[in-house]
């Protein structure tokens, strides 16, 4: 029993830590597309995020400075989405991947000008970074059989920003179905003739849920550079947008359900590296690149309606437009 | 005033609109090298003339734009018919698969006036097979197509490290690639090529892709707008309602559109595996796919924008290179980054300055001729 939960409980802890990224994300992109904005850009949108933030704490030492910096680069980029998409009412997918494409150029053209190490940042002291937390009374409940153990393993000992992310989904969930905002939300992806005709700014309503999509995605970028690593890497989000935006639509564009898709990829990833070379019984192997892939499979399949049915809010990608 | 309703003759629209948005661009691109204490009239120097300047250049200069072509198109072909193909890039690498397997079987036995023609059909019926399925799921199933196309990027990105590191992998090698296929397998490059006719020119990689790339431009061309499959392409594009009523099947049309995009794609291959790597190796492919969606943008969908933007992408990665070398504060994703830029300002938003544009000519059209 005790020999199970000590191999089970690390790969929980580390399901925690991989997940928050994309919880983040995956939050993130509900506000933008249930607002009617299709957004790839997720994954540009952290990248630039987490170089913001490494190069922010490199120079400031300020984990906080740095914060600040990853949302606000962020938000900028989600609003030169809005800008094309909404105001200029242009091709919501060719936006989202310019800034996905812009990104993945600059920040490695300006890592490489500013610090000359190959595309990464210098490496954070501690002091710069947001590091782990001691949950109150984690230490003393280490005795505890099962409960106590799950609660100091793997619930405590997380940095800020994964807590920041299970209480974004409870925010999220509490704006989207219990505010004045979040009905209107809903009802602008859904049908944005009529929140105009109440008298409501249809572009006003999409900017707001840009500006949230911002900075959500400013803080999984800040996550990635300078709380779970210590310096920015060239490329450090590795695909990572788009498993969110597979988990966003695997949760059917709803936040519960997408935290458990985030936190069923992210336990794929964590099993992933521990299966690397285990053997099985009758199967052997598993290949590490299948698990890997998982998420994308699953995800097409759900879409194909092989398994429940996604179906996106119905003005989607569809820039709106007053006169007809 | 609205102006999107108001009809500007062709040579604003396809022209200098087209321009305008690319020098946009090309502008901020300069304000990122000042950015960076980078002199851009000097790094513009240094790229033309690494790009245009001397013999090698000008050969890889047509090496990559042969490989835009190929994605180029096949983005344009999908877009023609409403679909947005964001996965050239998975179907150009499993193009390469294609090439592999049918090569690491049959190179040892067939002469190359077999084995070329074989070699081509593989990448593009493998570059076709990947397009497929997000095709099927789109027609049938309903899937929306930009989404799965861009989980098929990742999934034959997995499959392919799998299979490279796994299967296909020369044995007793570290490096996860094929071993390199015999000689009859070859795309002729262009120096032994034109060197057959008495022209000296320099070794590089391009090949003799380049014409076929040019070929598939006229292809796709006629197939387009010169036979009735182009014209249920465009009608299904246009409206699904009207060309149903019309008689056309849009299931049909999505499934062909996708299958040619995803065989266009899967030429990439021909060029970089069968004319220059003459192995199968990790990420070949990287970047040709996405790039091509900025190259169908700037180029309008259309086979003669399509190589006059194939052109200057080709300009971009060589003088991009050049450019690295020659100014060691710029590395080549600078590049990456102009791409980003064109995406978004001839793509996203490519109707930035029509209003304005709009304005200036009916300032200058005489007055009964006017929108009233």
């Amino acid at each position: 029993m005790s020999d199970w939960l000590s191999s089970t409980l690390p790969t929980l802890d580390a399901t925690l830590r991989v997940s928050t990224p994309l919880i983040l994300c995956a939050m993130a992109g509900l506000f933008s597309e249930r607002s009617g904005i299709v957004d790839i850009s997720l994954e540009g949108k952290m990248l630039a995020a987490a170089f913001a933030a490494g190069s922010v704490a490199a120079f400031t030492g300020s984990p906080w400075i740095a914060l600040l910096a990853g949302i606000f680069v962020s938000i900028f980029l989600a609003f030169v989405h809005g800008f094309a998409s909404i105001t200029h009412r242009g091709n919501q997918v060719v936006s989202g991947l310019a800034i996905n494409v812009l990104a993945s150029g600059l920040t490695v053209v300006l890592g490489i000008a500013w610090f000359a190490r190959g595309g990464q940042t210098p490496s954070l002291a501690s002091s710069a970074r947001f590091m782990p937390i001691e949950l109150p009374f984690a230490e003393s409940s280490a005795n505890v059989p099962v409960v106590g153990r799950f609660y100091n393993e793997v619930i405590s000992g997380h940095n800020l920003l994964v807590y920041a992310a299970f209480a974004a989904v409870l925010l999220t969930w509490w704006v989207v179905y219990r505010t004045r905002f979040g009905l209107r939300l809903r009802a602008v992806g859904e049908n944005p003739l009529a929140v105009d005709t109440a008298g409501l700014s249809v572009g006003r309503l999409r900017y707001s849920a840009l500006l949230i999509c911002g900075l959500l995605c400013g803080i999984a970028g800040t996550y990635l550079s300078i709380a779970q690593n210590a310096a920015f890497v060239r490329e450090m989000t590795a695909g990572q947008g788009y498993i969110a935006l597979a988990a966003l639509i695997f949760g059917k564009w709803r936040p519960l359900p997408a935290l458990l898709a985030c936190l069923m990829f992210g336990f794929l990833d964590a099993v992933a590296i521990r299966l690397q070379g285990v053997e099985f019984a009758v199967i052997g192997e598993v290949p590490v690149q299948l698990i890997q892939s998982l998420p994308y499979v699953l995800t097409v399949v759900l879409l194909a309606g092989f398994i429940g049915r996604a179906i996106a809010p119905a003005a989607i990608g569809v820039p709106f437009s007053k006169d007809r | 005033m609205n102006t999107h309703n108001i009809d500007l003759p062709a040579w604003l629209e396809i022209v200098v609109i087209p321009i305008l948005n690319i020098m946009v661009a090309l502008f901020f691109a300069g304000l990122i090298m000042l950015a960076i204490g980078v002199n851009p009239i000097e790094a513009v120097g240094i790229m033309l003339n690494g790009a245009f300047g001397y013999d090698e250049g000008i050969g890889y200069t047509l090496y990559y734009t042969t490989n835009f072509i190929f994605t180029g198109l096949a983005v344009a072909v999908a877009f023609h018919a409403n679909l947005f193909n964001i996965g050239g890039e998975g179907q150009a690498y499993i193009g390469g698969l294609g090439v592999g397997l049918v090569f690491l079987a049959l190179d040892q036995y067939l002469p190359a006036l077999l084995l070329i023609p074989i070699g081509i059909f593989a990448a593009g019926l493998f570059g076709a097979a990947w397009a497929f399925i997000p095709a099927w799921l789109q027609a049938y199933r309903g899937s929306h197509i930009v989404i799965t196309t861009i989980m098929f990027n990742f999934i034959a990105s997995s499959l392919m490290v799998y299979l490279l590191v796994n299967v296909l992998i020369k044995p007793g090698q570290m490096a996860p690639e094929t071993r390199r296929f015999s000689e009859a397998t070859w795309m002729p490059f262009m120096h032994e090529f034109l060197g057959g006719f008495g022209f000296e020119i320099t070794r590089t990689p391009l090949n003799l892709s380049f014409f076929f790339a040019l070929l598939c431009c006229v292809l796709v061309w006629i197939y387009i707008w010169r036979t009735r499959w182009g014209y249920d392409l465009r009608t299904a594009g246009q409206s699904e309602d009207a060309a149903k009523y019309a008689g056309i099947k849009p299931r049909k049309v999505i499934i062909s559109a996708m299958c040619i995009s995803g065989a266009l794609a899967g030429f990439v291959a021909v060029n970089a595996i069968m004319g220059e790597q003459h192995r199968v190796l990790m990420n070949f492919q990287a970047g040709y796919g996405f790039a091509g969606i900025a190259v169908s943008l700037m180029g309008r969908n259309h086979p003669v924008g399509i190589i006059l933007a194939s052109l200057l992408f080709g300009m971009l990665y060589q003088g991009g290179s050049e450019l690295a070398f020659e100014i060691p504060k710029i590395t080549s994703e600078m590049v990456v980054a102009i791409q980003g830029l064109i995406i978004l300002f001839s793509g996203a938003l490519a109707l930035l300055f029509r209003p304005w544009v709009v304005r200036v000519y009916l300032k200058f059209k005489p007055l009964t001729a006017q929108h009233v």
